[in-house]
């Protein structure tokens, strides 16, 4: 299954890439590695566009090496780092040792850059040396670029780069102090909220400023109604924008903070049914591109502290694709094919990734994801392979289980079990 | 058989406390329905009459420790629930923040596990975070009593207004009540709110638009903007307290309009009904929400609200370690009875 279509078939790989596809190609190649992949849908490696692997700087809650561990069990061969590290990755060199560091993990570790020197919003980073290592994502995420004028000028250098800016939508001014959305939840649990204007503010600002750069822009983890409608309307008067959403933005309501468990505290904040709504409907008609999982792994103790002052974030690489096929594809809003798009094909091309998203033909490189669509699981409390614990969603039952994942060629998970 | 452990054999017997089930924790007052926020003001009656008397002591608690963990300063709430606790004969420990380890950087989480080693029955919880309390409970085993979380909830202040109006008023059935004030950041509103319209009161929130939550879908009350349009039919006035810093987030503009606006004035005290009382948690801003006239007046209440305030902690805390609560308590009671 990949974007041009469905189809029955044995995959053969050799060397990392794919050398031929079609039916009752097993019998021709005795004494190769077989993987069952019986009742599975074959699908190109998904692609992450937004997961914080917190090394440099945090690797008490999640390192390069756990956090890729769970990518690769989440059917994932590619991942692009968020830069909140410590330090940020806003210069060559601190990118340089992401990428290094990936080097050896068990999925493509990309890295994205800052848009500003510290992700401060004062001055540009130097984009152009992080460009020449590969990175073409920019992003201050974790905060949106709040001056105008700063943006625009980082939009139009970045046409120059053939880079795409992203951003975290949200304005501070209106967010500062908040932990959670504003509303019918947020008034009775005492609890400080953000408008859903917070996020659609800034959503309308980079909007102007596309049009008047022409530059690209990819916005990220969009929660509300109002952010889906414009991006709809952007994309329906030709501006190059696009779009993605995470999994419980999908999911879960502000509702779930009732008990001030802050595993529900996130940026942006879990909104109302309606949004909800409007995000799977973005999502069945194309105007959001890509599901992406925003992963933010943080230390239990982190997490125990109150609600206020509890870091926001949650994990997600392991539970995107069987949530999206739960709550997307059961739910009736799109199909099994249009959902791997959103997680594969489609922000491969947003990351210019080229070796991902496939399609799974000869000559491409064998990055897959074998799932099994048919298979239960309930999600436990054990966070996976992830270094925390912080999983919104345990005792779900969810449909959809990562079989095997191959990573340029090589069976990365088997059986649903990590290989290194 | 001493006199105090007839009483307290009395209050266990004669005061239906069933329906409170088996509730272990006060975290907020949403969890309260009518009958048992009656019952508690029906034994909130008991122990008023125990604080009237000459020796204001009896045994229920003994035995027992209660914790208050205060990392917020309210030293009137810590010393309601520690005289509460002694009155019935609890040992208490103190737990302030200011002189804690809290401040070296230790979590709630082993700051609860350690007091908890110490051997304690119930903790009094007061945080200037919404929902700590709440937490605390899923990392102790003592009765949890939230004693006012953020701007979240503080159960005992609206079960002692409660009680206060029905001394009073005799019944809250379609008594006519206007919240006045900054609502938005109070955890007092929140809890009255909710213990008033379970009592059949009618609650109008009056306040500027900036002061109120974003949503007020969640209780069964009425708002206005206009003062002035509702005092003339406010049976109670219940003025929350104004907090200088709100000037600061251009929640309003200035105290002195807020107080032109939404104070009781004398003016505006003239114009309530005959017979309306006057309410404030404290503590009082005189010449900001209040004139300091006002509090004053005879139909002020708020002294008789602090009262009243260690009568409803022994109630609460009598209902979370008392008879049927654990067993060392229920043993404890009847050998008292026995003997």
């Amino acid at each position: 299954m990949d974007a041009s279509g469905e189809r029955e078939a044995d995959v053969v790989v050799a060397d990392g890439r794919i050398v031929e596809v079609g039916p009752g190609l097993a019998s021709q190649h005795a004494g190769a590695q077989v993987l069952d992949a019986s009742g599975c849908l074959v699908s190109p490696g998904l692609v992450d566009l937004h997961t914080h692997l917190r090394q440099p700087g945090k690797e008490e809650a999640e390192t390069i090496e756990t956090g890729s561990r769970a990518a690769a069990l989440g059917g994932y061969t590619a991942v692009l780092a968020m830069p909140n590290t410590t330090p940020a990755m806003d210069c060559a060199a601190v990118v340089r040792e992401v990428l290094e560091l990936g080097r050896s993990a068990p999925c493509d570790v990309h890295a994205s850059g800052a848009i500003t020197v510290e992700r401060a919003g004062a001055a540009l980073a130097p984009m152009a040396e992080m460009a020449e290592l590969g990175v073409r994502i920019f992003t201050d995420d974790g905060t949106g670029v709040q001056d105008d004028r700063l943006m625009r000028r980082a939009l139009e250098y970045s046409v120059g780069l053939g880079v795409t800016l992203a951003q975290h939508c949200e304005v501070s001014s209106l967010s500062e102090g908040t932990c959670m959305h504003e509303g019918e939840w947020s008034s009775r649990l005492g609890l400080p909220g953000q408008p859903a204007e917070a996020e659609e503010l800034m959503v309308m600002r980079d909007i102007a400023l596309a049009r008047l750069t022409g530059a690209r822009i990819h916005l990220l983890h969009l929660s509300t109604a109002g952010s889906v409608a414009m991006v709809a309307a952007a994309k329906a008067s030709g501006l190059p924008v696009s779009a993605e959403a995470a999994p419980h933005h999908f999911t879960l309501t502000d509702e779930c903070c009732k008990e001030y468990d802050a595993t529900f505290k996130v940026h942006p904040p879990l909104r109302n049914a309606a949004d909800v709504a409007a995000l799977k409907a973005g999502l069945a008609d194309g105007s959001i591109d890509a599901i992406a999982t925003d992963h933010a792994p943080h230390a239990p103790e982190d997490k125990e502290r109150p609600f206020d002052q509890a870091p926001p974030g949650m994990l997600g690489l392991e539970f995107a694709l069987a949530l999206a096929f739960t709550e997307l594809v059961d739910g009736g809003a799109m199909s099994e094919a249009d959902v791997l798009g959103t997680l594969s094909w489609k922000p491969a091309a947003i990351a210019q990734m080229v070796d991902h998203g496939g399609p799974v033909e000869a000559g491409h490189a064998a990055n897959l994801c074998i799932v099994d669509p048919a298979a239960r699981w309930t999600v436990d409390a054990s966070g996976g392979a992830s270094r925390s614990r912080n999983v919104p969603y345990v005792g779900r039952e969810l449909r959809g289980k990562v079989r095997h994942t191959v990573l340029f060629g090589e069976p990365v998970v088997i059986g649903g079990e990590a290989q290194r | 058989m001493s006199g105090t452990t007839r009483d307290l054999t009395e209050a266990s017997s004669t005061v239906d406390t069933s329906s409170f089930g088996d509730r272990r924790h006060l975290l907020t007052v949403s969890d309260l329905e009518r009958p048992e926020i009656e019952q508690l003001l029906e034994l909130t009656d008991t122990f008023v009459e125990v604080s009237n008397r000459a020796i204001p002591k009896v045994p229920a608690l003994r035995g027992r420790t209660v914790v208050t963990l205060f990392f917020e300063d309210s030293t009137r709430t810590r010393l309601s629930f520690e005289t509460a606790a002694k009155r019935l004969s609890a040992d208490t420990m103190s737990f302030a923040v200011s002189s804690s380890s809290v401040n070296k950087g230790e979590s709630v989480r082993d700051t609860i596990e350690t007091i908890e080693a110490m051997g304690i029955d119930a903790v009094v919880v007061r945080h200037k975070s919404s929902g700590v309390p709440a937490q605390i409970a899923g990392w102790t085993n003592a009765a949890v009593i939230n004693a006012g979380d953020g701007w979240h909830q503080h159960p005992t202040q609206a079960l002692l207004d409660a009680y206060t109006l029905r001394s009073h008023l005799g019944s809250l059935d379609g008594v006519r009540i206007s919240i006045v004030g900054d609502v938005k950041h109070s955890r007092v509103a929140r809890s009255d709110i909710e213990v008033f319209t379970k009592l059949g009161a009618e609650v109008t929130l009056v306040a500027p638009p900036t002061l109120l939550p974003p949503s007020t879908a969640p209780w069964d009350v009425r708002v206005s903007h206009d003062f002035d349009s509702v005092v003339g039919s406010t049976d109670v006035c219940y003025l929350l307290r104004m907090q200088r810093e709100r000037m600061t987030e251009a929640l309003v503009p200035t105290l002195r309009e807020y107080t032109a606006h939404y104070g009781l004035t004398s003016a505006r005290a003239d114009r309530l009904p005959d017979g309306a009382l006057i309410m404030h948690p404290g503590p009082m801003n005189r010449g900001v929400e209040i004139a300091g006239e006002v509090a004053d007046r005879p139909n002020a209440v708020i002294t008789e609200q602090v009262a009243n305030g260690v009568a409803v902690r022994m109630a609460v805390l009598f209902l979370v370690l008392g008879p049927g609560r654990a067993s060392g308590a229920k043993n404890e009671i009847s050998s008292n009875g026995a003997g």
